[in-house]
Protein backbone atom coordinates (compact mmCIF):
# COMPACT_ATOMS: atom_id res chain seq x y z
CA UNK A 1 0.00 0.00 0.00
CA UNK A 2 2.45 2.29 0.90
CA UNK A 3 4.49 1.49 -2.11
CA UNK A 4 1.48 2.20 -4.40
CA UNK A 5 0.71 5.38 -2.65
CA UNK A 6 3.86 7.40 -2.26
CA UNK A 7 3.65 8.81 -5.75
CA UNK A 8 0.16 9.95 -4.69
CA UNK A 9 1.59 12.66 -2.97
CA UNK A 10 2.19 14.51 -6.12
CA UNK A 11 -0.71 14.18 -7.54
CA UNK A 12 -2.13 15.70 -3.86
CA UNK A 13 -0.22 18.59 -4.13
CA UNK A 14 -1.02 19.04 -7.37
CA UNK A 15 -5.06 18.60 -6.18
CA UNK A 16 -4.42 21.05 -3.55
CA UNK A 17 -2.87 23.91 -6.18
CA UNK A 18 -6.16 23.54 -7.56
CA UNK A 19 -8.15 23.73 -4.58
CA UNK A 20 -6.13 27.17 -4.19
CA UNK A 21 -5.08 25.94 -0.58
CA UNK A 22 -2.21 27.63 0.68
CA UNK A 23 0.97 25.15 0.02
CA UNK A 24 2.67 26.77 3.43
CA UNK A 25 -0.41 25.87 5.39
CA UNK A 26 -1.01 22.46 3.72
CA UNK A 27 3.15 21.66 4.51
CA UNK A 28 2.77 22.52 8.24
CA UNK A 29 -0.67 20.86 9.26
CA UNK A 30 -3.70 21.11 6.97
CA UNK A 31 -5.76 19.89 9.69
CA UNK A 32 -5.21 21.96 12.61
CA UNK A 33 -8.15 23.82 11.97
CA UNK A 34 -10.67 20.72 11.93
CA UNK A 35 -8.59 19.06 14.95
CA UNK A 36 -9.17 22.77 17.01
CA UNK A 37 -12.74 22.32 16.18
CA UNK A 38 -13.06 18.53 17.29
CA UNK A 39 -12.01 20.23 21.09
CA UNK A 40 -11.40 17.50 23.55
CA UNK A 41 -14.85 15.63 23.70
CA UNK A 42 -12.73 12.44 22.64
CA UNK A 43 -15.16 9.51 22.56
CA UNK A 44 -12.73 7.26 24.26
CA UNK A 45 -13.91 8.48 27.68
CA UNK A 46 -16.70 5.94 27.18
CA UNK A 47 -13.95 3.22 26.44
CA UNK A 48 -11.69 4.08 29.00
CA UNK A 49 -14.94 4.05 31.58
CA UNK A 50 -15.73 0.02 30.19
CA UNK A 51 -11.96 -0.48 30.97
CA UNK A 52 -11.84 0.36 34.98
CA UNK A 53 -15.05 -1.55 35.44
CA UNK A 54 -13.27 -4.34 33.22
CA UNK A 55 -10.14 -4.12 36.35
CA UNK A 56 -12.41 -4.76 39.26
CA UNK A 57 -14.44 -7.64 37.39
CA UNK A 58 -13.84 -10.62 38.74
CA UNK A 59 -13.63 -12.50 35.53
CA UNK A 60 -12.10 -16.04 34.19
CA UNK A 61 -11.87 -19.52 36.02
CA UNK A 62 -10.55 -18.45 39.14
CA UNK A 63 -12.86 -15.09 39.06
CA UNK A 64 -10.67 -12.95 39.78
CA UNK A 65 -10.38 -9.20 39.09
CA UNK A 66 -7.07 -7.75 37.63
CA UNK A 67 -7.20 -5.60 40.84
CA UNK A 68 -3.77 -7.67 42.06
CA UNK A 69 -1.90 -7.15 38.46
CA UNK A 70 1.48 -5.99 38.90
CA UNK A 71 2.33 -3.58 36.11
CA UNK A 72 5.84 -2.89 37.32
CA UNK A 73 4.55 -0.69 40.39
CA UNK A 74 3.25 -3.34 42.01
CA UNK A 75 0.15 -5.53 42.29
CA UNK A 76 -2.37 -3.28 41.65
CA UNK A 77 -0.53 -0.25 41.37
CA UNK A 78 -2.06 1.50 37.98
CA UNK A 79 -0.92 5.26 38.54
CA UNK A 80 1.56 5.87 36.34
CA UNK A 81 2.93 2.61 35.40
CA UNK A 82 2.01 3.18 31.51
CA UNK A 83 4.74 5.54 31.31
CA UNK A 84 7.22 2.97 32.39
CA UNK A 85 6.14 0.41 30.01
CA UNK A 86 7.79 -1.80 28.44
CA UNK A 87 9.82 -2.49 31.58
CA UNK A 88 11.51 -5.80 33.39
CA UNK A 89 9.53 -8.25 35.09
CA UNK A 90 11.28 -10.61 37.41
CA UNK A 91 8.89 -12.98 37.61
CA UNK A 92 8.95 -13.75 33.97
CA UNK A 93 12.18 -12.71 33.51
CA UNK A 94 11.32 -11.07 30.75
CA UNK A 95 10.52 -7.30 29.14
CA UNK A 96 6.99 -6.99 28.46
CA UNK A 97 4.32 -4.31 27.12
CA UNK A 98 1.17 -3.61 28.64
CA UNK A 99 -0.60 -5.94 26.72
CA UNK A 100 1.70 -8.95 27.25
CA UNK A 101 1.47 -7.90 30.49
CA UNK A 102 -2.31 -8.09 30.73
CA UNK A 103 -2.24 -11.72 28.59
CA UNK A 104 -0.09 -12.72 31.92
CA UNK A 105 -2.53 -11.38 34.66
CA UNK A 106 -5.61 -12.96 32.20
CA UNK A 107 -3.46 -16.58 32.80
CA UNK A 108 -1.74 -16.61 35.78
CA UNK A 109 -4.68 -14.47 38.33
CA UNK A 110 -8.00 -15.59 36.22
CA UNK A 111 -6.67 -18.85 35.01
CA UNK A 112 -7.63 -18.08 31.70
CA UNK A 113 -6.01 -20.19 28.68
CA UNK A 114 -3.21 -18.58 26.74
CA UNK A 115 -5.60 -19.05 23.59
CA UNK A 116 -8.19 -17.22 25.17
CA UNK A 117 -6.88 -14.63 26.88
CA UNK A 118 -5.00 -13.45 22.87
CA UNK A 119 -7.96 -14.42 20.94
CA UNK A 120 -9.52 -11.53 20.03
CA UNK A 121 -7.21 -8.29 21.20
CA UNK A 122 -7.91 -5.82 18.58
CA UNK A 123 -11.38 -4.65 17.45
CA UNK A 124 -12.23 -5.62 13.55
CA UNK A 125 -15.01 -3.59 11.55
CA UNK A 126 -17.95 -2.62 13.13
CA UNK A 127 -16.64 -4.22 16.33
CA UNK A 128 -17.54 -1.89 19.53
CA UNK A 129 -14.30 -2.75 21.06
CA UNK A 130 -12.11 -5.40 22.53
CA UNK A 131 -11.52 -6.26 26.38
CA UNK A 132 -7.63 -5.26 26.03
CA UNK A 133 -8.65 -2.12 24.44
CA UNK A 134 -10.72 -1.38 27.42
CA UNK A 135 -7.91 -2.14 29.69
CA UNK A 136 -5.45 -0.40 27.70
CA UNK A 137 -7.36 2.82 27.40
CA UNK A 138 -8.02 3.04 30.92
CA UNK A 139 -4.62 2.11 32.33
CA UNK A 140 -3.05 4.33 29.86
CA UNK A 141 -5.55 7.44 31.16
CA UNK A 142 -3.82 6.65 34.79
CA UNK A 143 -0.54 7.91 33.53
CA UNK A 144 -2.15 11.24 31.89
CA UNK A 145 0.66 14.35 32.37
CA UNK A 146 3.45 11.83 33.81
CA UNK A 147 6.70 11.87 31.76
CA UNK A 148 7.20 8.83 29.59
CA UNK A 149 10.41 7.18 31.69
CA UNK A 150 11.09 3.37 30.57
CA UNK A 151 13.57 2.15 33.08
CA UNK A 152 16.88 1.19 31.36
CA UNK A 153 18.93 -0.37 34.24
CA UNK A 154 18.28 -4.30 33.68
CA UNK A 155 20.70 -5.59 30.81
CA UNK A 156 17.29 -6.93 29.07
CA UNK A 157 16.13 -3.33 28.72
CA UNK A 158 18.66 -2.10 27.38
CA UNK A 159 18.98 -5.47 25.12
CA UNK A 160 15.08 -4.73 24.13
CA UNK A 161 16.10 -1.14 23.28
CA UNK A 162 19.22 -2.33 21.22
CA UNK A 163 16.91 -4.91 19.36
CA UNK A 164 14.15 -2.87 18.48
CA UNK A 165 16.68 -0.03 17.39
CA UNK A 166 17.89 -2.55 14.98
CA UNK A 167 14.34 -3.55 14.07
CA UNK A 168 13.55 -0.40 13.30
CA UNK A 169 16.06 0.06 10.82
CA UNK A 170 15.96 -3.62 9.22
CA UNK A 171 14.69 -3.52 5.66
CA UNK A 172 12.47 -6.46 5.10
CA UNK A 173 9.21 -7.65 2.92
CA UNK A 174 8.65 -7.91 -1.11
CA UNK A 175 8.70 -4.19 -0.96
CA UNK A 176 12.35 -3.74 1.19
CA UNK A 177 10.66 -0.84 3.70
CA UNK A 178 11.85 -0.78 7.19
CA UNK A 179 9.99 1.24 9.65
CA UNK A 180 13.00 3.91 9.07
CA UNK A 181 11.63 4.20 5.71
CA UNK A 182 8.45 6.67 6.82
CA UNK A 183 10.13 7.63 10.56
CA UNK A 184 13.11 8.42 10.04
CA UNK A 185 13.06 11.83 9.14
CA UNK A 186 11.24 14.92 9.56
CA UNK A 187 8.68 16.67 7.69
CA UNK A 188 7.82 13.99 5.59
CA UNK A 189 4.39 12.65 5.15
CA UNK A 190 1.99 9.96 3.48
CA UNK A 191 -1.11 11.97 1.72
CA UNK A 192 -1.91 14.97 4.10
CA UNK A 193 -0.91 13.21 6.76
CA UNK A 194 2.32 14.19 8.58
CA UNK A 195 4.77 11.22 9.94
CA UNK A 196 6.01 11.46 12.80
CA UNK A 197 10.26 11.16 13.02
CA UNK A 198 10.35 8.50 15.97
CA UNK A 199 14.29 9.27 15.57
CA UNK A 200 13.83 12.31 17.50
CA UNK A 201 12.92 13.16 21.16
CA UNK A 202 10.07 15.25 19.76
CA UNK A 203 9.14 12.69 17.19
CA UNK A 204 8.99 10.01 19.58
CA UNK A 205 7.31 12.10 22.58
CA UNK A 206 4.31 12.75 20.33
CA UNK A 207 3.71 9.47 19.14
CA UNK A 208 4.58 7.43 21.96
CA UNK A 209 2.35 9.86 24.72
CA UNK A 210 -1.00 9.59 22.34
CA UNK A 211 -1.45 6.21 21.48
CA UNK A 212 -3.51 4.39 23.02
CA UNK A 213 -6.06 6.66 20.50
CA UNK A 214 -9.77 6.90 19.31
CA UNK A 215 -9.63 6.61 15.77
CA UNK A 216 -12.19 8.79 14.22
CA UNK A 217 -12.28 6.76 10.83
CA UNK A 218 -12.45 3.75 12.71
CA UNK A 219 -14.97 4.65 15.78
CA UNK A 220 -12.74 3.11 18.11
CA UNK A 221 -9.91 2.96 20.37
CA UNK A 222 -6.63 1.61 19.39
CA UNK A 223 -3.77 0.42 20.93
CA UNK A 224 -0.09 1.34 20.19
CA UNK A 225 0.13 -2.31 19.52
CA UNK A 226 -2.33 -2.24 17.06
CA UNK A 227 -0.88 0.99 15.62
CA UNK A 228 2.88 -1.51 15.23
CA UNK A 229 0.75 -4.55 13.62
CA UNK A 230 -0.62 -1.98 10.84
CA UNK A 231 2.78 -0.59 10.06
CA UNK A 232 3.64 -4.44 9.90
CA UNK A 233 0.80 -5.00 7.94
CA UNK A 234 1.95 -2.34 5.37
CA UNK A 235 5.22 -3.73 4.59
CA UNK A 236 3.79 -6.91 4.19
CA UNK A 237 5.68 -8.28 6.77
CA UNK A 238 4.25 -11.49 8.80
CA UNK A 239 1.80 -10.12 11.23
CA UNK A 240 3.31 -9.17 14.14
CA UNK A 241 1.54 -10.68 17.14
CA UNK A 242 0.53 -8.57 19.76
CA UNK A 243 2.66 -8.75 22.99
CA UNK A 244 5.42 -10.63 21.01
CA UNK A 245 8.99 -9.75 21.48
CA UNK A 246 9.59 -8.09 18.39
CA UNK A 247 6.38 -5.48 19.15
CA UNK A 248 7.84 -5.17 22.53
CA UNK A 249 11.34 -4.39 21.53
CA UNK A 250 10.03 -1.12 18.95
CA UNK A 251 7.87 -0.13 21.97
CA UNK A 252 10.98 -0.23 23.87
CA UNK A 253 13.24 1.80 21.01
CA UNK A 254 10.37 4.28 20.47
CA UNK A 255 9.43 4.69 24.58
CA UNK A 256 13.02 5.44 25.57
CA UNK A 257 13.23 8.00 22.41
CA UNK A 258 10.31 9.79 23.72
CA UNK A 259 11.53 9.94 27.19
CA UNK A 260 10.30 12.93 29.52
CA UNK A 261 7.57 13.69 27.17
CA UNK A 262 4.02 13.92 29.06
CA UNK A 263 1.65 11.02 28.74
CA UNK A 264 -1.66 12.50 26.59
CA UNK A 265 -3.49 9.01 26.41
CA UNK A 266 -6.12 8.65 24.84
CA UNK A 267 -5.37 10.49 21.78
CA UNK A 268 -7.64 11.56 19.18
CA UNK A 269 -6.80 10.85 15.71
CA UNK A 270 -7.87 10.89 12.35
CA UNK B 1 -26.15 0.60 26.41
CA UNK B 2 -27.83 2.48 29.26
CA UNK B 3 -25.89 5.39 31.06
CA UNK B 4 -23.45 5.89 28.14
CA UNK B 5 -23.79 9.53 27.52
CA UNK B 6 -21.48 12.02 28.80
CA UNK B 7 -22.82 15.85 29.40
CA UNK B 8 -21.11 19.23 30.62
CA UNK B 9 -23.53 22.01 31.39
CA UNK B 10 -21.03 24.97 31.70
CA UNK B 11 -22.82 28.42 33.28
CA UNK B 12 -21.47 31.61 31.51
CA UNK B 13 -23.60 34.42 32.49
CA UNK B 14 -27.20 33.28 32.30
CA UNK B 15 -27.03 30.86 29.66
CA UNK B 16 -25.55 27.28 30.18
CA UNK B 17 -23.01 25.94 27.49
CA UNK B 18 -24.15 22.29 27.36
CA UNK B 19 -21.53 19.31 25.48
CA UNK B 20 -23.17 15.92 25.23
CA UNK B 21 -21.35 12.87 24.03
CA UNK B 22 -23.22 9.71 23.17
CA UNK B 23 -22.22 6.05 22.91
CA UNK B 24 -23.66 4.96 19.74
CA UNK B 25 -22.58 2.97 17.08
CA UNK B 26 -24.74 5.04 13.89
CA UNK B 27 -24.60 2.28 11.42
CA UNK B 28 -25.90 3.64 8.85
CA UNK B 29 -26.61 0.61 6.98
CA UNK B 30 -24.40 0.83 3.77
CA UNK B 31 -21.11 -0.56 5.96
CA UNK B 32 -19.95 -4.35 5.95
CA UNK B 33 -18.28 -6.26 8.34
CA UNK B 34 -15.11 -7.88 7.88
CA UNK B 35 -16.87 -11.31 6.33
CA UNK B 36 -18.62 -9.15 3.82
CA UNK B 37 -21.84 -9.04 5.20
CA UNK B 38 -23.81 -5.87 5.27
CA UNK B 39 -23.88 -4.27 8.76
CA UNK B 40 -27.58 -3.30 9.56
CA UNK B 41 -28.87 0.26 9.82
CA UNK B 42 -28.37 1.32 13.42
CA UNK B 43 -28.88 5.10 14.35
CA UNK B 44 -30.34 7.55 16.43
CA UNK B 45 -33.27 8.96 15.61
CA UNK B 46 -34.58 11.41 18.23
CA UNK B 47 -32.83 13.31 20.56
CA UNK B 48 -34.67 15.56 23.38
CA UNK B 49 -32.86 18.17 26.08
CA UNK B 50 -34.58 18.95 29.13
CA UNK B 51 -33.16 21.31 31.53
CA UNK B 52 -35.47 20.34 34.70
CA UNK B 53 -39.10 19.89 32.96
CA UNK B 54 -38.48 22.11 30.33
CA UNK B 55 -37.78 21.37 26.59
CA UNK B 56 -34.46 22.66 25.51
CA UNK B 57 -33.96 21.18 22.36
CA UNK B 58 -35.60 18.48 20.42
CA UNK B 59 -33.59 16.83 17.42
CA UNK B 60 -34.72 14.29 14.43
CA UNK B 61 -31.51 12.76 13.06
CA UNK B 62 -30.77 10.72 9.98
CA UNK B 63 -27.79 7.91 9.67
CA UNK B 64 -25.53 10.88 8.51
CA UNK B 65 -25.00 11.86 12.04
CA UNK B 66 -21.46 10.49 13.04
CA UNK B 67 -20.57 7.70 15.39
CA UNK B 68 -20.37 8.56 18.94
CA UNK B 69 -22.50 11.38 18.70
CA UNK B 70 -21.44 15.01 19.91
CA UNK B 71 -24.24 17.39 20.51
CA UNK B 72 -23.78 20.91 21.54
CA UNK B 73 -26.04 24.13 22.54
CA UNK B 74 -27.10 26.96 24.76
CA UNK B 75 -29.87 27.35 27.13
CA UNK B 76 -30.82 30.88 28.47
CA UNK B 77 -32.12 31.75 31.70
CA UNK B 78 -29.68 28.79 33.13
CA UNK B 79 -28.47 28.53 36.65
CA UNK B 80 -26.10 26.67 38.84
CA UNK B 81 -27.47 23.98 40.18
CA UNK B 82 -29.64 23.64 37.73
CA UNK B 83 -30.20 19.67 35.51
CA UNK B 84 -29.76 19.11 32.31
CA UNK B 85 -31.00 15.89 31.05
CA UNK B 86 -30.86 14.52 27.00
CA UNK B 87 -32.43 11.37 25.77
CA UNK B 88 -32.27 9.78 22.77
CA UNK B 89 -34.04 6.76 21.33
CA UNK B 90 -32.98 4.81 18.10
CA UNK B 91 -34.32 2.83 15.45
CA UNK B 92 -34.24 -0.56 16.97
CA UNK B 93 -36.22 1.19 19.71
CA UNK B 94 -33.73 1.29 22.42
CA UNK B 95 -33.05 4.73 24.24
CA UNK B 96 -30.92 6.23 26.57
CA UNK B 97 -30.27 8.99 28.51
CA UNK B 98 -28.02 10.57 31.20
CA UNK B 99 -28.47 13.94 33.17
CA UNK B 100 -25.41 17.06 34.52
CA UNK B 101 -25.90 19.42 36.78
CA UNK B 102 -25.27 22.99 35.60
CA UNK B 103 -21.99 24.41 36.72
CA UNK C 1 -39.56 3.33 5.99
CA UNK C 2 -43.38 4.64 7.69
CA UNK C 3 -44.22 1.17 8.75
CA UNK C 4 -40.61 0.43 10.24
CA UNK C 5 -41.02 4.06 12.28
CA UNK C 6 -44.42 3.13 13.38
CA UNK C 7 -43.37 -0.59 14.55
CA UNK C 8 -39.91 1.64 16.40
CA UNK C 9 -42.87 3.68 17.80
CA UNK C 10 -44.32 0.53 19.39
CA UNK C 11 -41.44 -0.89 20.99
CA UNK C 12 -40.87 2.33 22.00
CA UNK C 13 -44.19 3.29 23.74
CA UNK C 14 -44.03 -0.59 25.16
CA UNK C 15 -40.59 0.37 27.13
CA UNK C 16 -42.00 4.17 28.15
CA UNK C 17 -44.96 2.06 29.61
CA UNK C 18 -42.50 -0.32 31.42
CA UNK C 19 -40.90 2.89 32.32
CA UNK C 20 -44.00 3.99 34.34
CA UNK C 21 -44.58 1.11 35.79
CA UNK C 22 -41.19 1.60 37.45
CA UNK C 23 -41.89 4.92 38.79
CA UNK C 24 -39.34 5.82 36.77
CA UNK C 25 -40.12 9.38 34.84
CA UNK C 26 -41.68 8.30 31.75
CA UNK C 27 -39.61 9.30 28.46
CA UNK C 28 -40.98 11.93 26.23
CA UNK C 29 -38.82 11.75 23.26
CA UNK C 30 -41.74 12.49 20.76
CA UNK C 31 -42.62 15.94 22.88
CA UNK C 32 -43.53 18.37 19.95
CA UNK C 33 -41.26 17.89 16.59
CA UNK C 34 -42.85 15.63 14.22
CA UNK C 35 -39.70 14.06 12.46
CA UNK C 36 -39.55 15.47 8.85
CA UNK C 37 -39.74 11.82 7.26
CA UNK C 38 -39.57 12.72 3.66
CA UNK C 39 -36.97 14.85 3.93
CA UNK C 40 -34.68 12.68 5.66
CA UNK C 41 -35.46 9.78 3.31
CA UNK C 42 -35.17 12.24 0.13
CA UNK C 43 -31.58 11.80 -2.13
CA UNK C 44 -30.87 14.54 -3.17
CA UNK C 45 -31.30 18.31 -2.57
CA UNK C 46 -33.92 19.43 -4.87
CA UNK C 47 -35.74 16.22 -2.72
CA UNK C 48 -34.94 17.89 0.53
CA UNK C 49 -35.69 21.22 -0.89
CA UNK C 50 -39.32 20.12 -2.07
CA UNK C 51 -40.19 19.36 1.36
CA UNK C 52 -38.91 21.31 3.59
CA UNK C 53 -39.59 24.36 1.39
CA UNK C 54 -37.02 26.30 -0.48
CA UNK C 55 -34.64 28.47 1.53
CA UNK C 56 -33.51 32.36 0.35
CA UNK C 57 -29.70 33.24 0.53
CA UNK C 58 -29.04 34.76 4.54
CA UNK C 59 -26.07 36.56 5.22
CA UNK C 60 -27.03 36.38 8.93
CA UNK C 61 -26.93 32.46 9.49
CA UNK C 62 -23.18 31.22 10.94
CA UNK C 63 -21.81 28.09 9.57
CA UNK C 64 -18.71 26.38 10.63
CA UNK C 65 -17.12 23.64 9.29
CA UNK C 66 -13.51 22.96 8.83
CA UNK C 67 -12.21 23.53 5.18
CA UNK C 68 -10.22 20.23 5.10
CA UNK C 69 -11.30 17.15 7.11
CA UNK C 70 -9.03 14.78 7.80
CA UNK C 71 -11.66 12.23 7.98
CA UNK C 72 -15.04 12.20 6.15
CA UNK C 73 -16.58 10.21 9.04
CA UNK C 74 -16.70 12.78 11.43
CA UNK C 75 -17.12 16.44 10.47
CA UNK C 76 -17.59 19.43 13.08
CA UNK C 77 -20.25 21.43 12.19
CA UNK C 78 -22.01 24.29 13.82
CA UNK C 79 -24.78 26.39 12.97
CA UNK C 80 -25.56 30.31 14.67
CA UNK C 81 -28.22 31.94 13.49
CA UNK C 82 -28.67 35.90 13.91
CA UNK C 83 -32.38 35.49 12.29
CA UNK C 84 -34.96 36.23 14.93
CA UNK C 85 -37.64 33.76 15.93
CA UNK C 86 -35.30 31.29 14.63
CA UNK C 87 -37.50 27.75 15.25
CA UNK C 88 -35.29 25.24 13.35
CA UNK C 89 -31.84 24.44 12.26
CA UNK C 90 -31.36 21.95 9.76
CA UNK C 91 -27.64 20.47 8.39
CA UNK C 92 -27.90 19.57 5.00
CA UNK C 93 -25.00 17.73 3.08
CA UNK C 94 -25.28 18.01 -0.72
CA UNK C 95 -23.56 14.75 -1.90
CA UNK C 96 -24.55 12.40 0.85
CA UNK C 97 -27.20 9.49 -0.15
CA UNK C 98 -29.45 11.33 1.98
CA UNK C 99 -28.47 14.76 2.16
CA UNK C 100 -30.84 15.89 5.09
CA UNK C 101 -28.76 14.83 8.32
CA UNK C 102 -30.13 16.32 11.29
CA UNK C 103 -32.71 18.41 12.06
CA UNK C 104 -33.27 20.63 15.72
CA UNK C 105 -35.80 22.40 16.62
CA UNK C 106 -34.86 25.30 18.94
CA UNK C 107 -37.55 26.22 21.65
CA UNK C 108 -37.61 30.02 22.72
CA UNK C 109 -35.03 30.31 25.77
CA UNK C 110 -33.00 28.29 23.68
CA UNK C 111 -30.11 30.14 21.67
CA UNK C 112 -30.47 29.51 17.80
CA UNK C 113 -27.24 27.84 17.57
CA UNK C 114 -26.11 24.03 17.67
CA UNK C 115 -22.81 21.73 17.27
CA UNK C 116 -22.64 18.15 15.81
CA UNK C 117 -20.18 16.10 14.37
CA UNK C 118 -21.64 14.47 10.91
CA UNK C 119 -20.45 12.18 8.23
CA UNK C 120 -19.59 14.02 4.87
CA UNK C 121 -19.03 10.93 1.91
CA UNK C 122 -17.33 13.54 -0.45
CA UNK C 123 -16.33 16.54 -0.39
CA UNK C 124 -19.59 18.31 -0.61
CA UNK C 125 -21.24 21.38 0.25
CA UNK C 126 -22.56 21.71 3.32
CA UNK C 127 -26.02 23.98 3.70
CA UNK C 128 -27.36 25.43 7.26
CA UNK C 129 -31.35 25.68 6.71
CA UNK C 130 -32.43 28.15 9.12
CA UNK C 131 -36.69 28.20 10.00
CA UNK C 132 -38.00 31.81 11.35
CA UNK C 133 -41.26 33.25 11.33
CA UNK C 134 -42.81 30.09 8.69
CA UNK C 135 -39.13 31.51 6.33
CA UNK C 136 -36.85 29.53 5.36
CA UNK C 137 -32.97 30.63 4.84
CA UNK C 138 -29.61 29.18 3.93
CA UNK C 139 -26.12 29.87 3.67
CA UNK C 140 -23.49 26.85 2.74
CA UNK C 141 -19.61 26.57 2.58
CA UNK C 142 -17.36 23.44 1.06
CA UNK C 143 -15.65 21.28 3.37
CA UNK C 144 -13.31 18.77 1.27
CA UNK C 145 -12.98 15.75 2.51
CA UNK C 146 -9.25 13.75 1.82
CA UNK C 147 -7.93 10.32 2.75
CA UNK C 148 -6.17 9.80 5.98
CA UNK C 149 -2.55 8.28 5.62
CA UNK C 150 -2.00 5.12 6.05
CA UNK C 151 -5.00 3.19 5.73
CA UNK C 152 -4.80 1.51 9.03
Amino acid sequence: MIIKRLPKLKVIGLCLGLFGVNSAIAQDDPFAEYRAMMGDDNPAIFVSEEGADLWQAPNGPKQASFEQCDLGLGPGIVEGAYAQLPRYFADTQQVMDLESRLFYCMETLQGRSPEEARKKPYSSTGDMGTEIEALVTYIAEQSTGMPIALPQQHPLEIAAYEQGKSLFYYRAGPHDFSCATCHRQSDKRIRLQNLPNLTTNEGAGAAYSSWPAYRISQGLVRTMGWRMQSCGRQQRLPELQPGSEAVISLMTFMGVNAKGTEMAAPGLKR
Amino acid sequence: MAGQIRIRAKLEGDVAEVKALMRHPMETGQRKDSAGNKIPAHFITQVIAKMGDKVVLESQWGAAVSQNPFLSFRVKGAKAGDTITVEWLDNKGETDSGEAVVK
Amino acid sequence: MVKHMTRNRRSFLKLAGAAIALSIAPLKLLAEFVRPEKALAATDLDGVFAQLGTPTDSDQIMLESPDIAENGAVVPVGVTSNIPGTSKIYVVIEKNPNPLAAAFAIPEGTEAFVQTRVKVAQTSPIYAVVEAGGKLYKTSRETKVTLGGCGG
